[in-house]
């Protein structure tokens, strides 16, 4: 038996978002290669029971590592729960999310495992039992089409791109309790300021609301904050560099070629031209709306509706009509 | 405090990509080469802790052939003392890099060992926590700011957000993202030094990549989007295109 592994994502003893998106790409190379996918979650006690839920995305087992030392991500905590785990079993494939703890994570385990890794795939096909990735470089401005000799093959794939399955599969919830020596580790976490509660990243977000020059002022950020709130609990706020280094905005919220690159379900730029290396960091993303007074904006190129108008003006009635939408709902 | 940033020369991000005839690489045809952007980052980090202690040496690692001996000497006219080229001409994949710079900096005596977060073109965001992996020292990704302490290094983290503040032993492996590190532009008269610096070159340590490139493509060019100027209506039209046409609200 072959068997593939999703490496799935809690915070605050939640399974998150993209859980189910590793997990339905585990499951869909499990099912053409003839094995079951099983997903692996670390966690502080009482993870088990938030595990349970996974089995409609296609996993037939969830074995979840409790302990107190893993209930925050740590590389030193989790690398070795993880390479144990995966040698505790016969995996030919590991799928991590490219969020930012896949991405501190997965190159350390593939490294440990002297097996290369593939960043922030976005497709998958598979082709006589081979798994063929494609993923993006050079910002999106290019796409490759690899394969991975290695085993076992491990990718971390890009949120919001690949479909979460409906399997209807009953699951197998098994819990561990790993030993974990922290005297040893070489990274202690000292402080997290969290985030406001429900801020979620630019990067990982469903939808992206997104502001540059053309907002003129940072005070007027309001009328995309307004935007943001009426669409829904899983909206971000982005910017352009141009407002980012202009102090307008932090630079954690910067899209593009020096910022994050994002593929949400809905994009939306508001008052930004649409410079290459913006372009570069959208352009992924599955509806792109623009707003912009300036026709001939190259963000209208990349984008699948647009509006060319002032933006203090279409913002307001955008954001009623939303609302007005959603209390339909 | 011995500083080495291991660095990448990739296409300006400003560059118009285009894939090859055959579909193997990119057309670099008239592409400039620059470090990479997070890269320079990484080296501003570097030579204010240099600047800063008053002690030790800042030295630059890259791999790549020949003609990166150019982008090396960009970067030691912003300020490095020496430079070394590990000379690769054919593909190597992500953990090939880590292997063939792990081997360089086992040796080391370099406290800190920088990198940009990610190479502005392959954008894989792996080599960094790879070496630190393959060496077993200490890493921290996605740094905005850090200061030492009594051998660590306190570092800031903004992931998902939030911010993280994490303490690492040295010797470490930092991954810098922009922050507060604007990167300095080089003086001529950094220009005139760095031709005068020490650069080394040797043949890098290569293994076989496990990572089989089958071909390059553009992506699909997107179909024309609909447009509409402004009116009362068109602002209710989007909305309901957005709901009932692209299932997007």
């Amino acid at each position: 038996m072959a068997d593939v592994l999703a490496f799935v994502e809690q915070r605050e003893g939640k399974i998150g978002g993209g859980a189910r998106e590793v997990v339905s790409v585990a499951a869909q190379l499990a099912s053409e290669i003839g094995g079951s996918a099983s997903a692996l979650v670390l966690g502080g006690p009482g993870l088990t029971s938030a595990a349970e839920g996974l089995s409609t995305a296609g996993a037939t087992s969830v074995a979840v590592a409790e302990h107190e030392a893993l209930s925050e991500y740590n590389p030193e905590a989790y690398l070795p729960v993880v390479v144990n785990h995966l040698r505790s079993g016969n995996f030919k494939a590991l799928f991590f999310s490219a969020s930012s703890l896949g991405k501190d994570l997965a190159p350390r385990v593939a490294a440990a495992l002297d097996v290369p890794l593939g960043s922030d795939v976005t497709g998958m096909e598979v082709q006589d039992g081979v798994p063929l990735f494609t993923r993006p470089v050079y910002s999106g401005k290019a796409f490759t089409r690899f394969s991975i000799d290695a085993d076992p093959v491990i990718v971390t794939i890009r949120p919001n791109v690949f479909p979460v399955g409906d399997y209807d599969s009953k699951i197998q919830v098994s819990k561990f309790i790993p030993d974990i020596d922290s005297e040893t580790w070489c990274v202690r976490v000292i402080e997290r300021k969290g985030a406001a509660e429900g801020a979620v990243d630019v990067s990982e977000a469903a939808v992206v609301v997104s502001g540059g020059r053309g907002l003129k002022d940072p005070e007027n950020w309001r009328v995309l904050e307004e935007l943001r709130d009426v669409i829904g609990p899983d909206t971000a706020l982005g910017a352009s560099r141009a407002v980012v280094d202009a102090g307008w905005r932090p630079h954690a919220e910067q899209v593009g070629q020096t910022g994050k690159t994002v593929a949400p379900k809905l994009y939306i730029a508001v008052g930004i031209s649409g410079a290459v290396q913006h372009l570069a960091g959208m352009r992924t993303s599955q509806t792109i709306v623009a707003v912009n007074r300036d026709p001939d904006a190259p963000i209208f190129s990349m984008a699948d509706y647009g509006i060319v108008g002032d933006l203090f003006e279409v913002l307001p009635r955008m954001t009623e009509a939303i609302k007005a939408l959603k209390s339909e709902d | 405090m011995n500083v080495i940033i291991c660095i990448k020369r990739v296409p300006d991000t400003e560059t118009h990509i285009r894939v090859n005839q055959t579909g193997t690489d990119i057309d670099t045809e008239g592409v400039k080469y620059v470090i990479s952007p997070y890269d320079e980052f990484a080296i501003e980090a570097g030579l204010r802790v240099k600047e800063n202690m008053e002690d030790g040496e800042v030295g630059l690692l890259m791999i790549g052939n020949s003609e990166a001996q150019e982008t090396l000497r960009s970067g030691l006219a912003m300020g490095a003392d020496k430079a070394t080229l590990l000379r690769a001409d054919s593909y190597m994949d992500g953990l090939g890099i880590a292997k063939a710079l792990a081997v360089e900096l086992k040796d080391s005596d370099a406290q800190l060992i920088l990198f940009g977060v990610k190479a502005a073109g392959s954008d894989q965001q792996q080599v960094g926590p790879m070496v630190a992996t393959l060496l077993g020292i200490s890493c921290v990704t996605e740094v905005s700011s850090f200061e030492f302490g009594e051998g660590v290094v306190t570092c800031q983290r903004e992931v998902e957000g939030g911010i993280e503040v994490i303490e690492a032993d040295l010797p470490v492996v930092l991954t810098i993202t922009k922050g507060e590190y604007e990167p300095r532009y080089a003086s001529l008269k950094g220009i005139m030094a760095a031709k005068r610096k020490p650069l080394e070159e040797r043949e890098a340590d290569f293994s076989h990549p496990g990572i089989h490139i089958e071909r390059f493509s553009e992506p699909t060019t997107r179909g024309s989007g609909c447009i509409l100027e402004d009116s009362p209506d068109a602002v209710a039209e989007l909305v309901r295109l957005l709901r009932e046409e692209a299932n997007a609200l």
